[in-house]
């Protein structure tokens, strides 16, 4: 608040989409981002593409993190950017998890912004995040 | 701002994070909201509500109180009934790496899904910054058409407790098994509420705490401390009501609904609420004066040499330049 110079700090709504219960990895993500000076909206688990759009839109978020273990990315993943989309929100999906390297080219044409998979440090968590939210302008 | 008051969300969200940000652009902002809600809205006479004029709500409580479930399971009741709410949920930032984590959603989904309006807001470090930033963020949020607008913080620090009180209607949320009523004494709640919540009731000890928080009520009344200017009765102080609640159960909530309401009626009978707002109007022209003196004060201070006298006296010389005559009217 001490002047308009400088930047605010990133938005990031972080979640779980679908049915997977493991949300010790989005924790840590959420953790690493926040001692990266971020603000993270926790949504925490079981949420649908609607409920991430409603957060995001109110929220005035930034970027988007998803983590997947369940191998639904190639679901899930560009379901969500389309629904983003659909929604006229430009903001940026990051995927978190388990997703194999093959899979990735099928990522980036669906237009996920990053992928982060499992023994990324801090500092790659946070500098992808803050490419994506810098990519967006 | 016109997309705003058209009810779409997304504007309300940017304006948000405009007034959020502050500078230049939120004090325009926040000039013309203040304008568009002030220039065209139908005073009543009787309640000295405006037309697009809100019921402010502050909740506030310790953590881990059940402050965001509760408040989930109270709005989503609001909509049932008609209304359209929004909260503004205040969580702190980490004052080593200005980051934050925000977790009230994850207790709101219901309430997300019901069409309550929902922002978390983290303070940014600056504690003066959150008493500037959340009044402007709540007339965006009237500007927008929601009411009523629920600003929900931890009641731990002085300015948390501020920032929820400079509300119409301000709602502590109390639990069992956070210590007993000295605690509640020290706590320094008591003093703001108008209503109270015990929530998680379901619990034995529940009736134990509620028993301590009207004992506390009786002592108030008794010194006759913790008495808010501007209450809902005019000779006297009006003991705040107190509720049990269980937010996970939805038990209690529609008396609490019913109290909130209560309250605001309550007000307006007496024809405190329009007092109650010129003293809210009053503590922020304050707030922005504070600031723009501290931010002046700063800028001359760090210019002075070290040696040039006692602190006080040079102090004292450097503010009666800065504020001119004005310093002899205090």
């Amino acid at each position: 608040m001490s002047g308009s110079t400088d930047r605010p700090p990133v938005r990031v709504v972080l979640a779980k989409l679908g049915l997977d219960g493991h949300d010790r990895g989005l924790k840590v993500v959420a953790r690493m981002l926040r001692d990266g000076g971020m603000e993270v909206v926790y949504l925490g688990l079981r949420q649908t593409t609607d409920t991430i759009i409603d957060a995001v839109e109110q929220e005035d978020a930034d970027v988007v993190g998803i983590s997947m273990l369940n191998a639904g990315h190639l679901t899930l993943g560009p379901r969500m950017v389309e629904a983003l989309a659909d929604a006229g929100l430009d903001v940026p999906v990051v995927i978190g998890g388990i997703v194999p390297d093959e899979d990735l080219p099928a990522m980036a044409n669906a237009g996920v912004a990053g992928v982060l998979g499992p023994g990324a440090t801090a500092e790659e968590v946070v500098a992808c995040v803050r490419a994506a939210a810098d990519a967006r302008g | 701002m016109a997309a705003t008051r058209g009810g779409e969300r997304w504007a309300t969200a940017r304006l948000l994070s405009l007034v959020e940000r502050g500078g230049p652009l939120a004090d325009e902002v926040a000039e013309r909201t203040w304008a568009l809600l002030h220039g065209d809205a139908t005073v009543d006479a009787i309640s000295g509500r405006r037309a697009n004029r809100a019921h402010v709500v502050g909740v506030t409580g310790p953590p881990g109180a059940g402050k965001s479930t509760l408040v989930a399971v109270w709005t989503t009741r609001l909509v049932e009934r008609g209304h359209r709410p929004a909260v503004l949920a205040v969580d702190p930032s980490s004052p080593l790496t200005g980051g934050a984590i925000l977790g009230d959603r994850v207790r709101m989904a219901e309430a997300t899904a019901a069409g309550v309006f929902i922002r978390s807001m983290a303070t940014r470090g600056h504690a003066g910054g959150l008493a500037l930033a959340v009044p402007g963020m709540v007339r965006v949020l009237e500007l927008a058409g929601f009411d009523p607008v629920v600003v929900e913080t931890v009641g731990v620090g002085q300015v948390e407790v501020d920032v929820a009180s400079a509300a119409d209607t301000v709602l502590v949320v109390v639990t069992p098994g956070m210590g007993d009523a000295v605690q509640a004494n020290k706590a320094g709640l008591l003093e703001v509420a108008d209503l109270f919540a015990v929530n998680k009731s379901d619990r034995p000890d529940a009736a134990g705490v509620r028993r301590d928080l009207e004992l506390m009520l009786d002592l108030s009344d008794l010194t006759g401390h913790g008495r808010r200017r501007h209450d809902t009765r005019t000779d006297g102080w009006s003991r705040p009501a107190v509720v049990s609640t269980v937010a996970t159960t939805g038990a209690g909530v529609d008396e609490l609904a019913d109290a909130t309401d209560a309250h605001l009626a309550g007000l307006a009978a007496v024809g405190t609420l329009v007092a109650r707002r010129e003293d809210r109007w009053r503590a922020e022209v304050r707030s922005h004066v504070d600031h723009l003196l501290l931010e002046t004060s700063r800028g001359v201070v760090s210019g002075l040499s070290v040696g040039t006298g006692a602190p006080a006296a040079v102090a004292r010389e450097l503010a009666a330049g800065l504020v001119g005559g004005a310093e002899g009217d205090r």
